[in-house]
């Protein structure tokens, strides 16, 4: 029961730091219409600025500057929005394409740099020893868990708090209407690229944050965890759980991450050793026929997309 | 006012606006006609900031505006309608009135942390302006309904609300009329003339010949991308080219342009 109960705490941490992820992609997605494909290169980014700003020094490492977690988390923020800056200013004024194709030779050329610069990433060892903030309190792994389980849970209370109050703000507004009618948008003043631009570096600062709060969990982060493959479960997650609604978002990330984690253990218990290799390209099918099962019987997702109204415009 | 000289756009092989040149008069109602494909809309298009000019100046109260981004222009004093109205259908219809108030600081994100007194007075403001809009249009009871359950007439209405949210120096309306019955269209012509009233210069183009010679002076008469001729009500009626791009050469002898 204790195993269970242990169990689940850890799964909820990496449910919650996939939901963040998730937020983050909602935000250019569901409130911008942004095609972002990269995902994956903005979280390892936000992973490896903590391994390398955290950790303590190691030989023939760059980094190892041993600096407090939440100092690291920001600078994880900060990196994966210069990326996402530097990305999106050549890219987010023409058609959407384009910011697709962008996104994703992004963060395959991140994976390739991961891989090979060693003195930085680690290379395939990857970066070890990333601490999670308090460890010096929080020895027992349980306790551990658990605490780091509230960091995340206030984290991702705080970005969803935010972003609500966001969509629903005079900013948020604009952000819809870009997104429903540009041109007309436009016509009444409004800088299309400007508020791409932004909500596509507020997005990716948040899957920066995803990155660095994983890194600081799994206490590791190598060239396997920039794989596509995170690109693609964080957007089943939105579209299951319903894209344009925050909520949906979450609710997502929890349950996808749980059918993830489930399938992962259920095959290796059922299956045979000789194709426990292929397990995981069972996963990922067995998750492509939920995501096709969710789009027949739900196509708007579990929760379904929310009817926001900006504050200042209710009528009762 | 706004002042074009020699305004050129090329659309592909066409010549679309050939040459034009003439200025809008502050606080006329100016009207545009001409036979479909006379260029009217892409010079409305053009000045507006969605095509820029292929030569030529277009000058707006001192400033050359020509290849000036469309937010750019709106930002200058200038609004502009579309003949096919273009709401934002998930929004409310107050939404889409606020949405059109200049000036709110909210729009920019951090002001939502650092500022939200400023925003919220901002909203306030604009909102009882939003809703002086819709009683101006008779849509008061839409306010909260999302814009896509609205009936094409009411969505010309909210097409010109966005003109008054705006407060415009100069608003050019695409067809304001196209496709509307005449109750509504007496209706629409009165909210042109009060939104004119309100200090507000028009130029707008409609293929309603009653509706233009009643509520325009002067009037510009294009086609074939050139401007044909300018004057007041009683010129164009009565002038033999007119008649003759509308109906062809040899038909020129039939009659007057419909209506």
């Amino acid at each position: 029961m204790i195993d269970v109960a242990a169990y689940l705490v850890f799964f909820l941490c990496l449910a919650l730091i996939y939901g963040l992820v998730c937020l983050g992609l909602n935000l250019q997605w569901g409130f911008a219409g942004l095609f972002n494909v990269g995902v994956v290169g903005f979280f390892i980014v936000g992973a490896y600025t903590v391994a390398i700003l955290a950790s303590p020094a190691a030989a023939d490492r760059v980094g190892g500057f041993g600096l407090p977690i939440p100092l690291a988390l920001l600078a994880a923020m900060a990196a994966a929005g210069l990326v996402a800056f530097v990305v999106g200013i050549p890219t987010l004024r023409l058609r959407e394409d384009y910011l697709a194709i962008a996104t994703f030779g992004i963060a395959v050329t991140i994976q390739l740099v991961a891989l090979n610069w060693e003195t930085l990433t680690g290379g395939t060892h990857g970066r070890v020893s990333i601490p999670r903030p308090l460890a010096s309190v929080f020895v027992d792994r349980v306790n551990a868990n658990l605490f780091f389980l509230a960091v995340t849970l206030a984290v991702v209370g705080t970005a969803d708090w935010a972003l609500e109050r966001m969509v629903r703000s005079p900013w948020g507004r604009v952000l819809r209407a870009i997104r429903e009618d540009e041109t007309a948008a436009g016509a009444l003043g409004k800088n299309a690229f400007a508020y791409r631009l932004q909500a596509f570096v507020i997005g990716s600062a948040l899957m920066g944050l995803g990155g660095g709060l994983y890194a600081s969990f799994i206490g590791y982060v190598g060239a396997d965890d920039a794989l596509p493959t995170l690109t693609f479960q964080i957007w089943v997650m939105l579209i299951v759980g319903g894209s344009g609604n925050n909520k949906g978002a979450l609710i997502g990330a929890v349950s996808v991450w749980g059918l993830w984690s489930f399938s992962g253990w259920f095959m290796a218990a059922v299956l045979p050793s000789a194709f426990a290799v292929r397990a995981g390209a069972l996963q990922v099918i067995l998750i492509g026929l939920v995501l096709a099962t969710v789009l027949l019987l739900r196509p708007k997702g579990l929760v379904g997309e929310e009817a926001v109204v900006s504050r200042g415009a209710r009528v009762e | 006012m706004l002042e074009l000289r020699g305004v050129t756009k090329r659309l592909g092989a066409t010549l679309a606006v050939d040459g034009v040149s003439f200025t809008v008069r502050p606080g006329s109602i100016t009207g545009l006609i001409g036979p479909n494909g006379a260029g009217k809309t892409t010079l409305f298009n053009t000045v507006a900031g969605h095509y820029a000019p292929t030569r030529g100046s277009i000058r707006f109260a001192g400033d050359e505006i020509a290849g000036c981004a469309p937010y750019a222009i709106f930002r200058k004093g200038i609004v502009r309608t579309f003949q096919i109205p273009r709401p934002f259908p998930e929004m409310t219809v107050l939404e889409n009135l606020m949405l059109v108030a200049a000036n709110q600081p909210g729009e920019r994100f951090w002001n939502t942390w650092i500022r939200p007194g400023r925003v919220a007075e901002h909203e306030k403001a604009n909102r009882a302006r939003a809703m002086e809009a819709l009683e101006f249009l008779n849509l008061t009871h839409l306010a909260g309904q999302q814009a896509r359950s609205l009936s094409g007439g009411q969505l010309k209405l909210l097409e010109l609300g966005r003109a008054f949210m705006a407060d415009p120096k100069l608003v050019l309306l695409d067809e304001p009329a196209a496709g509307v019955n005449p109750t509504l269209m007496n209706a629409i012509a009165e909210r042109i003339r009060a939104l004119n009233a309100r200090g507000m210069t028009i130029f707008l183009i409609e293929h309603n010949m009653p509706l233009v010679m009643s509520l325009c002076d002067p009037i510009l008469v294009m086609a074939n991308g050139r401007l044909l001729l300018e004057g007041d009500a009683a010129r164009v009626r009565g002038d033999a080219r007119v008649i003759e791009a509308y109906l062809g050469g040899d038909a020129a002898a039939a009659g007057a342009p419909h209506g």
